[in-house]
């Protein structure tokens, strides 16, 4: 049976899709990274879709799902790579992918991916450095 | 006048056939000279039409040809299955409608991607789709 290979890096699940896909193959890929997501306790999802021709309301909506599925359990997902042709026949069905973050190729899709969780790390930066700020209050 | 260049019939029975369908009219696509989005658009529609008729119709079988009128040459693609037929057209050509568990923008989405469409429905007897999508179109 085919399947779309899942790739970890660091933090991130990497997916390449390579083959033409049908609906199976999809729903297939969608269950396993949601499941990858889960056991490997990534933090971002990036697929790379740069050598796909064609994506119908199917596939557009599989990949809608992976990026709400990925937030509920914590992971940003990037779609990078979508082919110029690709991006006006989507918008043209109607189907603008709205929750999704794209990036032009891999390379920014990692710089995004990155970006998105470090600014999660400052957030926590914040939370302690109020802490010694409240202590020396006390002081005073 | 719509003339005919070269037909081809595929018969779609499961998944996999799709894939073979798209590749099909790729190549009638190319050797009529269209342009990548128009070739885009009417694959993405043909795979709209497919997932249909295999989803709601059981299957059935697809005419792929290139036609000509006058200056223009184009691909037409006729999608007929014998399945159960839709009820309400005007209420499936809407957007957001739909009787299964899709965004319901397949068949309005559809007709946005290509020159002609036409869509002939009965009852218990089945349903065909003829999309035509021109070179410069």
């Amino acid at each position: 049976m085919e399947r779309i290979p899942i790739l970890k890096m660091g933090h991130f699940l990497l997916v390449t899709i390579q083959v033409d896909l049908y609906d199976r193959l999809a729903m297939d890929l969608e269950a396993n990274l949601i499941r990858e997501v889960n056991r490997t306790g990534a933090k971002g999802v990036l697929i790379d879709i740069s050598a796909v021709e064609i994506v119908d309301s199917f596939m557009g909506r599989i990949i809608g799902n992976i990026a709400s599925m990925s937030k509920l359990l914590d992971a940003q997902t990037v779609v990078v790579g979508m082919q110029p042709a690709v991006a006006i026949t989507l918008v043209e069905l109607g189907l603008e992918l709205p929750g999704v973050h794209t990036a032009l190729n891999v390379e920014r899709g990692m710089e995004l991916l990155q970006g998105m969780i470090i600014s999660d790390d400052i957030i926590i930066d914040d939370d302690d450095d109020t802490f010694p700020e409240k202590g020396f209050d006390k002081d005073q | 006048m719509i003339l005919s260049l070269k037909k081809d019939l595929i018969k779609i029975n499961r998944e996999q056939d799709v894939v073979l369908l798209r590749n099909r009219t790729k190549e009638f696509a190319v050797k009529i000279k269209m342009g990548l989005v128009n070739q885009t658009k009417l694959i993405t529609a043909a795979s709209e039409l497919v997932r249909n008729m295999l989803r709601y119709g059981g299957g059935g079988e697809v005419s792929v040809e290139a036609v000509t009128k006058g200056r223009d040459n184009g691909i037409r693609m006729i999608f007929k299955d014998s399945g159960p037929g839709i009820a309400d057209v005007n209420k499936a050509m809407m957007d957001g409608y739909s009787t299964g568990k899709s965004l319901g923008l397949g068949l309005p989405g559809t007709k946005r991607l290509v020159n002609e469409f036409d869509l002939k429905s009965e009852l218990g007897k089945g349903t065909t789709v003829t999309i035509i999508k021109w070179a410069n179109g």
